[in-house]
C-alpha cells in the first residue's frame, strides 16, 4: 500500500503495481488530469509535481520532481502537492496569479508544471528570501519547457510572484500536516513493507534483500531506471528501493575527504560540492534539471556507467573511490577500476555501491569541467572533460584528464597525461598532449555530434585549459577564453 | 509596447504600467469610449483560458472523462524506410492480455487513402513500405500500457530496399512527389551577365520538429447510428470530418468533430492529427467502444511530418553597390514519401525567395523531392522561413565580397519605389512602413555603436567572438490555395442577455477565442464577460479552413464580425419601432451597441436602452437573437501557368536584431542582446501579440540553432525525444530581450480593424541569431568571407566552421611566407 498525503488529504492506493509513476497514479487511478504528460522521459517538465517531506526542523520541504518517472511508491509517507492542490478556492496562489497577468501561458500544457516549479521556488523565497538571479530562476525552471511563450512571461511571473498577495493553499491551514506527514514516515519505519516494490531503511536489511532476490533492481532517483519502462516498455516488477537507506544516505567527512552515500541526491551535494569542489558545482547547474537533481543520486551514475554521465570523468579526474558492498560484504577500488566496458562494472551480481569516495582537494589542486552539449541546460554531454592538476615550481603534477563522450567508458586520457605530468604548460608540450588525444580515443559518431567534432572538441578542451593556465600563471589582464555563461 | 528585460521585480509592474498606456491607441480601437473595460479589440486581456491553464482545470483530449471501458489505442509502426511488405503475423499480439481489436488496411470500410490534399498517405501500409515509423495496423486494448506492450509482439517481415535519404540525389533522378515549379521575372540571364559582381553558393537549411507539447491525440465515441463523435487536438476539423467519414463509408453529416483547445499545434496538427482519427473511428465502430489514441512522444516523432528540410542554391548578380540585379534560385523541399502540404509549401518557400529585397530579374525554381521518411508538413512559416534563408545567406556573402557592413547591404536591397514589385508579380505596398520600422529599430537597437564595440570586441579577443546583425521579415499573409480563404461564424445571443460565439477557428495557444470574443465584444458593445466561445465543431459551423496561414483572427474575426453586424442590423431595425413607438419611434440612424446598451440619438435627445431589455424585447416580439457570419478574403489570386498574381491580400513586416558571443575553440555560444520591432497593424491584442512574436522568435531562433533532427542510415530518426531533440529551453532566453510592436501603421487593406496577422511572421525574426553567429565566425577571417553555416547551426557546425576558417587562413598565410 502506499499511504501518503495528496494535496492535504490522506490517500491509501492499494494494489500498485511496482513499475508506476506518480503521473500514472494520478491521472489514471486518482482521476487528477492537472498534471499532464509531455514525454514521459523526464524533459519537458510538464508532470512538474512537489514533494513534500520534513526536513530537520520538521516542517515540509517541498520539492520538484518529474511525476512520469518517479516511482508512485515514493510518495509512502510525503505530502503530495499538484496543480489542483494551489488555489484556494477561487483565490489563485501567487504562482498562479502571477502566470494569468503576466501572459504566461499560451496553450497551456506546459503550464500546470510550470506552476509547481514556481510553487517550489514561492515555498523556498518564503522561508529565506535571496535575491532571484538570472541562475537562480534557470536553476529552477531549466527542467521545464514551454514551447509557445519563448520564457519571457514566464520570467517575469517568476519575479514578479512575491508582489502577489500570499494566499495559501487551503491544507497550509492544517497545523497537523507535517506531524501528520512524520508520523506516517515513523510508522513506516517499523513496518516491514513486502510486495514486488520494497524500501529498506538500513544496510543490514538491504544486504539480506539483496541475498534474497538476486534478480530485483535497484532503484534510487530512478531518473535513469524508470526510462526502461516508460520508453522500452520493460516490466520493472521487482524493486528494491535504496533511497531509505540510512547508511547510502550519509555524507560522512574525514580528514581525508568525502564518503558520499550511494543514494544522497545531487540537490544535498550542492553546498558540499560549493565550497570544495566549486568547478563540479557549476556542472551541477548544467546537469540534468532541478526535478532530476533532487530526485538522482551520484551512485546511480556511476552504478548506470554511462560513457556520457556527468559525474565519473569528473570523479576520475578527482581520484574518487568507490565501496561496494554486499551479502558477501564490503570492498574498495579505485573508480578507474569500477568500469570495464560498455556498460558493464566490477558490479558483482548481488553487489551495491555504498558509498564514493571524494579524497580532499589540497590548496594547490586545481580542477576544471567543461561540458560539451547543444543546448547549456538540462542536456546531455557530446564531450566532457575534467582536468585535475597542480603547479609545482612551473610544471605541471598529478595530471588528471578524463573525458566522457569519448569512448565506451569514462575514462582518462593516459598518453596525453604522460606528455603533460612534469612539464611546463607550454604550447608545444600541449600540443603533443593534444596530438596524443587522438591515440586515447577513438570516439563514434551518434545523435549528439560527430566523431571528427569530438575529437576536435576534446583538443580545443586542453587548448582551453593551457589559454587558462597561461592567463592565471602571467596575470594578463584576463583575455576571455571561454563564455560567461560557462566559466567558474 | 515595450517589454522591459531588466531582471528586476519591479519589471511585471513596470511592463503593466507602460500596458496601461498601450491600451486601445489603435485609431479605430479609440472609436469607443470605455474600451479598457469592455476588453474591445486594441487592449490586452488575458487569455481566455489562461486561470484555467494555471489550475489544472483546461481539458485537454487525455483529460477527458471517458466510460471505464474505452479501448486504448497503441500503433504498430514500421521499422525499416523502404521495401515490402511480406508477412505481417498478428497472432500474438490478438492474443495478448487485455488486447480487444486490432486492425490492418484490410479492416478499412471505406477509402484507404486519406492524403489530405492530394492522394499518397494509405492510412496503413499495404504492402509498400515507405519511411519508418509509417503505420502497419493498430491494437486497441483495456489499458494504454497493455496495448502499447502487444504490439510489441507481432512478427513483421519486410523485404527492404535502399532508402532514398537525400533529396539532392532524388532531384537529380527527378523523384518528385510534384511536379517542379518555376517563377520568372525579366531576363535573369542578362542581370546575371551584366552584373559587375556574381555570387554562387548553396546551402542547407534543416527541418525542424513541432514538439506541441500536447502529443498527438484524439477520443472517438460511437453515436447512436452508424456515426462517430470525435474529440481531437486538431487544426483542421472539417479535413478530419472529411477523411473519418471517406473512411468508414458514411455521409459527412453523420461525423462530428469536437475541439476545444489543442496543447500546442504550429502546423503540426493541420493535416498529421486525421489519421488517428480514422483509426480510432474505425475501432469505435467495430468495438461499439469509445476510443482513445495518444501517440508517446517518439512514436509521435517518427509516425509524424516535419518542418521540410531545404537544400538551396544561389547564383545571383549585383552591381559595384551590392543591390542585385537578378539571377537565378533553385529550392529543392525535402518532402517525404508523400505530398502532403508540400506542394503549397515549396510555394511558399519560392514566394520568399526575396524576403524583403528587390530580386531583380530572376528565376526561381522550385522542385518537391521524394524521400523516404515520414511526409512532412506545415510548420509555422510554411516553406517561407527556408525561402528566405537565401537571400538573408547572400546578403552576408554581398556584403563580405564588397566589405561592407551587411546592414548597408540589406537597406541598398529593400524593396523600394521602382523596386517595388515581386518575382511573382504583386506590388509591395506599405514601403514607408518597411523602411520606418528599419530605422526606427537601428535607432533604438542602437546597432551602429554596437557595430563598433563589436569589431573592437573582436579585434582583443582571439577566442570568444561576437556577433551581429538585423535581419528583416516580410511575409505574406493568405493560405496560397485561394478557396481555404474563407471563413465562418455562428452567433447566439440568449435571453439573459449572455453571447456566446462559434466559428470556424481552433486555438491552440495562439489566443484566437480570445480575440474573437473581444471583436465581438466590441461590435455588441458588451463586456468580455459576457461573450463566451465553445469548442470549434463541425456540426456548429461547416466546411470550415484549417487554423493555419496566420490567418485565423482574419478571417473567423471578420467572420464573427459579419455575424455581429448582421444582428446589429436586425436589432437597430426593431428598437427604432419598438422603442418609443408612442412618440415615433427611435432614430435609426447612428444608433450604436455601446458600454452594454443600444444608443439612439445624441445629447438631448439620447436614449439608452440597456442590452438586457432589448434582448428581452425581441425576444418576446420573435425576432431572431441568432445569426451566422460569413467572410472571404477579397483581391488575391494566382496564376501558376504564369507564375503570376497576387496571393497574398497583405504583407506583415518585422525586423530583429541579435548579438551573439561565439566560443570559436569550443562552439558554444550565447545570445546576448535581442531586439524587435514587429508590426501587426493595429493589434487586436497587444500582450497576446507580444507572445506570438516572441514564442516565434524564440521558436524561430531554436530551430536555427540547437533543434537538430538526424536520421541514420537507415533512415530511421535517431533525435525522437526531448533527450536528444534540444528545442529552446528557458535558460535560452537573451537576457536582453526588447520587443516591441510598430506603432502608427494601420493595415493598409481593410483587414479586421487593420490588424496584421501575427502567428507566422515572427518565426523568421529568428534569423537574426543566425546571421549574427555567422558575423562573429566572419571576424576570424577580417571579415572577408561568410562562412557556409547550414542550419541548425549546433555548437558542433559552429566549431566546424570556425576550424575551416583557421585552416585557410594558416594555409593562407604559408602560402604567403612560402619561398617564390
Ligand atoms: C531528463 C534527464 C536528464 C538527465 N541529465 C543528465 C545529465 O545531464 N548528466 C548525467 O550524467 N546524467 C543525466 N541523466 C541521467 C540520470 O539522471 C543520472 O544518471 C542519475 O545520476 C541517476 O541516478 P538515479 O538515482 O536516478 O539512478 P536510478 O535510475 O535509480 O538507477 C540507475 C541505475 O543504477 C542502479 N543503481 C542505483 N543505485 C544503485 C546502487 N546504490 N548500487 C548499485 N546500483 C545502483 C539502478 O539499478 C539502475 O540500473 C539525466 C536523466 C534524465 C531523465
Ligand atoms: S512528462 Fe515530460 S518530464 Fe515528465
Ligand atoms: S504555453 Fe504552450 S507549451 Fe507553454
Amino acid at each position: 500500500m502506499i499511504d501518503f498525503y495528496l494535496n492535504g488529504k490522506r490517500q491509501r492506493c492499494n494494489d500498485v503495481p511496482a513499475d508506476t509513476s506518480i503521473l500514472e497514479l494520478l491521472r489514471t487511478r486518482l482521476g487528477q488530469t492537472g498534471t499532464k504528460e509531455g514525454c514521459a522521459s523526464g524533459d519537458c517538465g510538464a508532470c512538474t509535481v512537489a514533494i513534500g517531506e520534513p526536513g530537520d526542523d520538521g516542517a515540509l520541504r517541498y520539492a520538484a520532481a518529474n511525476g512520469c518517472i518517479t516511482p508512485a511508491h515514493q510518495l509512502d509517507g510525503c505530502h503530495l502537492v499538484t496543480v489542483e492542490g494551489l488555489a484556494r478556492g477561487d483565490a489563485l496562489h501567487p504562482a498562479q496569479a502571477a502566470m494569468v497577468e503576466c501572459h504566461g501561458s499560451q496553450c497551456g500544457f506546459c503550464t500546470p508544471g510550470i506552476v509547481m516549479s514556481l510553487f517550489t521556488l514561492h515555498e523556498e523565497q518564503r522561508r529565506t528570501p535571496t535575491p532571484l538571479s538570472q541562475q537562480r530562476l534557470e536553476e529552477v525552471l531549466g527542467g521545464n519547457l514551454c514551447r509557445c511563450t519563448g520564457y519571457r512571461p514566464i520570467r517575469d511571473a517568476a519575479l514578479s510572484m512575491n508582489d502577489y498577495p500570499d494566499t495559501h493553499p487551503l491544507w497550509a491551514d492544517d497545523p497537523d500536516l507535517a506531524s501528520n506527514v512524520a508520523q506516517l514516515r515513523s510508522a513506516k519505519a517499523s513496518a516491514t513493507r513486502g510486495g514486488h516494490y520494497v524500501a529498506p531503511r538500513d544496510l543490514a536489511a538491504l544486504r539480506k534483500l539483496k541475498a534474497e532476490r538476486p534478480e530485483a533492481r535497484l532503484v534510487a532517483g530512478a531518473t535513469d531506471l524508470w526510462l526502461e519502462t516508460t520508453q522500452q516498455l520493460k516490466a520493472l516488477d521487482d524493486l528494491i528501493d535504496v533511497r531509505q537507506v540510512a547508511e547510502l544516505n550519509a555524507i560522512e567527512e574525514t580528514p581525508q575527504g568525502w564518503w558520499i552515500g550511494a543514494a544522497v541526491t545531487y540537490s544535498r551535494l550542492e553546498p558540499l560540492f560549493e565550497t570544495h569542489f566549486p568547478a563540479f558545482a557549476h556542472l551541477l547547474h548544467r546537469f540534468a534539471s532541478k526535478q532530476i537533481r533532487n530526485r538522482g543520486t551520484l551512485g546511480g551514475n556511476v552504478a548506470n556507467a554511462s560513457p556520457i554521465g556527468d559525474s565519473p570523468p569528473v570523479l576520475l579526474a578527482l581520484d574518487a573511490r568507490v565501496s561496494l558492498d554486499g551479502p558477501d560484504g564490503e570492498r574498495e577500488l579505485p573508480l578507474s577500476d569500477f568500469f570495464l566496458d560498455y556498460k558493464q562494472t566490477a558490479l558483482g551480481a548481488n553487489e551495491f555501491i555504498r558509498a564514493i569516495f571524494m579524497p580532499r582537494p589540497d590548496e594547490a589542486q586545481n580542477l576544471k569541467v567543461w561540458k560539451l552539449s547543444k543546448r547549456r541546460e538540462d542536456d546531455i554531454s557530446a564531450v566532457l572533460g575534467a582536468f585535475a592538476w597542480r603547479l609545482d615550481d612551473g610544471v605541471m603534477r598529478d595530471v588528471r584528464l578524463a573525458f566522457g563522450g569519448m569512448a565506451a567508458i569514462p575514462k582518462r586520457a593516459a598518453a596525453a597525461e604522460a606528455i603533460l605530468e612534469g612539464q611546463a604548460p607550454d604550447d608545444t608540450t600541449f600540443a603533443d598532449a593534444r596530438a596524443a588525444l587522438a591515440q586515447d580515443f577513438q570516439p563514434m559518431s551518434d545523435v549528439r555530434g560527430s566523431a571528427e567534432y569530438r575529437q576536435v572538441a576534446a583538443s580545443n578542451l586542453l587548448e582551453r585549459l593551457r589559454l587558462m593556465i597561461d592567463a592565471d600563471r602571467h596575470a594578463t589582464p584576463q583575455q576571455e577564453v571561454t563564455l560567461h555563461a560557462y566559466a567558474h | 509596447m515595450r517589454t522591459l528585460t531588466e531582471l528586476s521585480p519591479a519589471s511585471a509592474k513596470a511592463r503593466a504600467d507602460q500596458q496601461g498606456r498601450n491600451k486601445g491607441d489603435g485609431p479605430l480601437a479609440r472609436e469607443t469610449s470605455d474600451i479598457a473595460r469592455q476588453g474591445a479589440p486594441g487592449t490586452t486581456r488575458a487569455h481566455e483560458s489562461a486561470v484555467k491553464h494555471v489550475t489544472g482545470r483546461a481539458a485537454y483530449i487525455d483529460d477527458l472523462q471517458a466510460p471505464a471501458d474505452a479501448l486504448h489505442v497503441a500503433l504498430g509502426l514500421s521499422p525499416v524506410a523502404h521495401g515490402r511488405l511480406t508477412r505481417l503475423d498478428l497472432e500474438k499480439v490478438k492474443s495478448a492480455p487485455g488486447v480487444v481489436d486490432v486492425i490492418t488496411i484490410v479492416d478499412v470500410p471505406g477509402h484507404t487513402d486519406i492524403g489530405p490534399v492530394f492522394p499518397g498517405d494509405p492510412i496503413f501500409a499495404d504492402d509498400e513500405i515507405s519511411y519508418v515509423g509509417q503505420c502497419l495496423f493498430a491494437v486497441a486494448a483495456e489499458s494504454h500500457q497493455a496495448a502499447r506492450r502487444a504490439v510489441t509482439l507481432a512478427s513483421v517481415e519486410i523485404d527492404e530496399r535502399p532508402a532514398s535519404l537525400d533529396p539532392v540525389a532524388a532531384a537529380e533522378r527527378e523523384e518528385f512527389v510534384r511536379p517542379t515549379h518555376v517563377q520568372q521575372s525579366g531576363d535573369w540571364q542578362a542581370a546575371l551577365s551584366g552584373a559587375a559582381h556574381v555570387i554562387e553558393s548553396e546551402q542547407f537549411v534543416g527541418g525542424q520538429e513541432h514538439f506541441y507539447l500536447e502529443g498527438q491525440a484524439c477520443l472517438v465515441q460511437p453515436t447512436e447510428d452508424e456515426g462517430v463523435i470525435v474529440h481531437t487536438s486538431n487544426q483542421h476539423p472539417s479535413e478530419t470530418q472529411k477523411l473519418v467519414a471517406e473512411v468508414l463509408d458514411i455521409p459527412f453529416h453523420a461525423v462530428t468533430v469536437e475541439m476545444r483547445r489543442m496543447g500546442g499545434g504550429f502546423g503540426g496538427k493541420e493535416t498529421q492529427a486525421s489519421p488517428w482519427a480514422c483509426i480510432a473511428a474505425i475501432i469505435a465502430r467495430r468495438t461499439g467502444r469509445t476510443t482513445r489514441v495518444r501517440l508517446p512522444r517518439a512514436e509521435d516523432m517518427r509516425a509524424t511530418g516535419k518542418r521540410h528540410p531545404f537544400h538551396n542554391r544561389y547564383q545571383l548578380g549585383f552591381d559595384a553597390q551590392g543591390v542585385l540585379q537578378g539571377g537565378d534560385i533553385t529550392v529543392i523541399g525535402d518532402c517525404g514519401y508523400s505530398p502532403d502540404l508540400s506542394e503549397a509549401i515549396v510555394d511558399r518557400a519560392m514566394f520568399h525567395a526575396d524576403n524583403a529585397y528587390s530580386l531583380g530579374s530572376a528565376r526561381v525554381t522550385g522542385h518537391r523531392a521524394k524521400t523516404h521518411t515520414a511526409s512532412n508538413t506545415a510548420f509555422r512559416g510554411f516553406g517561407g522561413p527556408q525561402g528566405m534563408m537565401i537571400i538573408e545567406a547572400a546578403m552576408d556573402d554581398i556584403a563580405r565580397r564588397l566589405g561592407q557592413d551587411p546592414l548597408t547591404i540589406r537597406k541598398r536591397n529593400l524593396y523600394r519605389a521602382g523596386r517595388d514589385v515581386t518575382h511573382y508579380g504583386q506590388p509591395v505596398e506599405q514601403l514607408g512602413l518597411l523602411h520606418d520600422l528599419i530605422a526606427q529599430l537601428e535607432q533604438s537597437s542602437d546597432y551602429w555603436a554596437r557595430r563598433e564595440a563589436v569589431v573592437a570586441h573582436n579585434a582583443r579577443n582571439p577566442i570568444i567572438k561576437k556577433g551581429l546583425a538585423l535581419t528583416p521579415v516580410k511575409f505574406g499573409i493568405s493560405f496560397t490555395a485561394k478557396h481555404l480563404n474563407q471563413a465562418g461564424a455562428l452567433l447566439h445571443v440568449y435571453t439573459d442577455g449572455s453571447v456566446m460565439i462559434n466559428h470556424g477557428g481552433t486555438e491552440m495557444g495562439q489566443g484566437l477565442h480570445t480575440k474573437v470574443c473581444q471583436v465581438v465584444a466590441r461590435e455588441l458593445g458588451l463586456d468580455l464577460e459576457q461573450v463566451r466561445i465553445s469548442a470549434t465543431r463541425t456540426d456548429k459551423v461547416p466546411n470550415t479552413s484549417p487554423t493555419a496561414a496566420s490567418s485565423g483572427a482574419d478571417l473567423n474575426g471578420q467572420a464573427a464580425r459579419d455575424a455581429c453586424l448582421t444582428l446589429k442590423a436586425r436589432l437597430f431595425d426593431f428598437a427604432a419601432e419598438h422603442f418609443g413607438a408612442d412618440r415615433g419611434g427611435l432614430d435609426r440612424e447612428g444608433m450604436r451597441l455601446e458600454a452594454g446598451a443600444l444608443i439612439a440619438g445624441s445629447g438631448e435627445a439620447e436614449r439608452r436602452i440597456p442590452w438586457g431589455e432589448l434582448v428581452q424585447a425581441a425576444y418576446l416580439s420573435r425576432i431572431s437573437l441568432s445569426e451566422k457570419g460569413f467572410y472571404s478574403t477579397p483581391l488575391i489570386h494566382y496564376d501558376r501557368e504564369t507564375a503570376k498574381g497576387r496571393p497574398f491580400y497583405y504583407y506583415a513586416f518585422g525586423a530583429a536584431v541579435a548579438e551573439v558571443s561565439v566560443d570559436t575553440l569550443s562552439g558554444e555560444y550565447l545570445v546576448d542582446r535581442v531586439d524587435i520591432l514587429h508590426d501587426v497593424g493595429d493589434s487586436l491584442n497587444p500582450a497576446i501579440d507580444i507572445g506570438q512574436v516572441e514564442g516565434g522568435f524564440i521558436q524561430g531562433m531554436g530551430w536555427l540553432t540547437s533543434e537538430e533532427l538526424k536520421w541514420n542510415d537507415a533512415g530511421r530518426l535517431v533525435s525522437d525525444g526531448p533527450a536528444t531533440y534540444k528545442i529552446p529551453a528557458f535558460g535560452d532566453l537573451p537576457p536582453v530581450f526588447n520587443v516591441e510592436l510598430m506603432q502608427g501603421h494601420p493595415n493598409s487593406q481593410a483587414s479586421i480593424y487593420r490588424s496584421k496577422a501575427v502567428g507566422e511572421p515572427p518565426f523568421m525574426l529568428g534569423m537574426a541569431v543566425w546571421s549574427a553567429l555567422r558575423d562573429a565566425l566572419s571576424s576570424l577571417v577580417d571579415y572577408r568571407e561568410a562562412p557556409r553555416l547550414d542550419t541548425p547551426a549546433t555548437p558542433e557546425r559552429v566549431l566546424m566552421a570556425a576550424e575551416a576558417l583557421r585552416q585557410r587562413t594558416l594555409a593562407s598565410q604559408e602560402a604567403h611566407h612560402a619561398p617564390a
